[in-house]
C-alpha cells in the first residue's frame, strides 16, 4: 500500500541499528574464529562463506527497507528499484564467477 | 509512482551506482577465482588495530563497520526530526552524520597507510610470483626484519628497508626458512629450490600500482581502486551533507515548509553505507 506511513517516534531506529550491530557482531566473531565444522565444502564454497553472504543481504535488506525507507513506498516504484537489481546483478556475478572459475582451470 | 520527482531520480542514480559496485565487486571475484591458489587472503592482509600489538585480523573494519553504520543511524534521526519539522534536532544530528564521515575518512587513510607502507615484506621472483618467508615446519611467516635481525627483528618491517644482499645472506644462513606462497593452502617451496629461486628475486615491500607484498599484482590494484572509489563517495556524501547542514542553519527547509532535501542526501548516505556493507563481506570477509 502506498498510503502505509513509517513507524512514528525512534525507537525503531534503534531497533535497526542494534540488529546491524549484532549481525556484524556475529560475521566478525564467526571470522575471526571460524568453527571447523562451518569450513565444510558446499557449492563450490564453504558454509561459513554462504553464512556470511546470508547475513550481508539480510543487513543490506533492514538498511535499505527500513533506513532507505523503501519498505513504505508506492509498490510501482518499489518495484522500479527492485526489478533492475535483483535481476542484473546476481546474473552479472553468476557469468563472472562461472568465468573465473573456467579460467582457473584452464 | 507516487514519488516526489528529486527522490525518484536520487533512487535512479543509486541504482545506476549499485550496478557500477556490483561490476567492481563481481570484477574482484572473477580475478580472485581465476587465481584461486595464489590470491593473497585477507585477513593474512589486513591484521593491524591502532593501539594493540599483535595481529588482529578483521578488528579494523570492523570497528569502520560501525562508524559507517552508526552514522547512518544519525542520519535517519536527522530524516525522522526533520518530519517533524525540528530545525535544531536535525541540525544536530546532522553534525553527528558529518564527524562520522569524517572519522570513517580518517580510518580509511590509516588502513591505506599501512597498506601502503607494507608489514613483513616478500619475495617477488623472477616469473613475478610473490612468496613470503616462512617456518619450513610451522609454516609461520617471518617478517624481513625477523629474518635478517634474528630474535631482535620485529614482527613488521615498520619503515626499515632491506636490501636483496642482506635478505639472501639471511636467508641462505637460517636453514629452516622456505618460501611460502600467500594464498590459500600456502604451498611451499623445497628449500633447495627456495635458495636457488632468491639468486634473481627481489625483494618487495609495501604496496603500488605495479607490484605488492601481499601477492597478486591485481590484489592490490582492486584493494584501492574498490575502497578508493567507495572512499570516495563517503567524502562527497560528507561534502553534501555539509552544505544540507549549512541549509538548515539558514533556514533553507524552514521557508520551503519541508525537509526533503535531507531525506534525499540521507538516501546518498545510506547507500554509501549499504556498499560498505557488501565491501566488508566480499574484500574482507569472505
Amino acid at each position: 500500500m502506498a498510503d502505509e506511513h513509517s513507524p512514528s517516534g525512534t525507537r525503531w531506529i534503534w531497533n535497526v541499528f542494534w540488529l546491524l550491530l549484532i549481525v556484524t557482531g556475529v560475521e566478525v566473531a564467526l571470522g575471526i574464529i571460524k568453527p571447523t565444522v562451518l569450513l565444510h565444502e558446499v557449492a563450490g564454497t564453504s558454509i561459513l562463506n554462504l553464512i556470511f553472504i546470508g547475513l550481508t543481504l539480510v543487513k543490506a535488506g533492514y538498511i535499505v527497507q527500513y533506513f532507505m525507507h523503501l519498505k513504505y513506498e508506492d509498490s510501482t516504484f518499489r518495484s522500479s528499484i527492485y526489478l533492475p537489481v535483483l535481476i542484473l546483478i546476481p546474473y552479472l556475478t553468476f557469468i563472472t564467477l562461472f568465468e573465473g572459475v573456467k579460467v582457473f582451470g584452464y | 509512482m507516487k514519488a516526489e520527482y528529486g527522490k525518484m531520480m536520487m533512487w535512479y542514480f543509486l541504482i545506476s551506482d549499485a550496478l557500477t559496485f556490483s561490476g567492481f565487486l563481481t570484477a574482484y571475484g572473477f580475478m580472485r577465482f581465476a587465481n584461486e591458489k595464489t590470491w593473497p587472503i585477507a585477513e593474512d592482509v589486513f591484521t593491524h588495530f591502532p593501539g594493540i600489538s599483535g595481529e588482529q585480523p578483521l578488528l579494523y573494519v570492523a570497528l569502520m563497520t560501525f562508524i559507517l553504520i552508526m552514522s547512518s543511524v544519525t542520519m535517519v534521526l536527522a530524516v525522522n526530526a526533520g518530519h517533524e519539522r525540528k530545525q535544531g534536532a536535525v541540525g544536530w544530528w546532522m553534525i553527528a552524520t558529518i564527524v562520522g564521515g569524517f572519522i570513517f575518512l580518517g580510518s580509511q587513510a590509516w588502513e591505506w597507510y599501512h597498506f601502503i607502507i607494507g608489514d613483513k615484506g616478500a619475495i617477488e621472483l623472477a616469473d613475478g610470483r610473490v612468496l613470503k618467508v616462512a617456518d619450513a615446519e610451522t609454516g609461520e611467516v617471518l617478517s624481513l626484519s625477523q629474518l635478517v635481525h634474528g630474535e631482535a627483528g620485529h614482527a613488521s618491517n615498520h619503515s626499515e628497508t632491506f636490501t636483496m644482499t642482506e635478505v639472501q645472506q639471511a636467508f641462505i644462513a637460517n636453514d629452516e626458512v622456505v618460501l611460502q606462497s600467500p594464498g590459500k593452502g600456502h604451498e611451499q617451496l623445497s628449500r633447495s629450490e627456495s635458495v636457488a629461486a632468491l639468486g634473481s628475486a627481489e625483494v618487495v615491500q609495501g604496496a603500488n600500482m605495479k607490484r605488492n607484498e601481499y601477492g597478486q599484482k591485481q590484489f592490490a590494484n582492486f584493494f584501492f581502486f574498490i575502497t578508493g572509489f567507495h572512499g570516495f563517495h563517503v567524502f562527497s556524501g560528507v561534502i553534501l551533507n555539509i552544505i544540507v547542514f549549512y541549509n538548515v542553519l539558514l533556514g533553507t527547509y524552514e521557508r520551503r515548509k519541508s525537509y526533503l532535501m535531507v531525506e534525499k542526501v540521507g538516501l546518498y548516505w545510506h547507500f554509501v553505507d549499504l556498499v560498505w556493507v557488501f565491501v566488508f563481506t566480499f574484500f574482507y570477509l569472505v
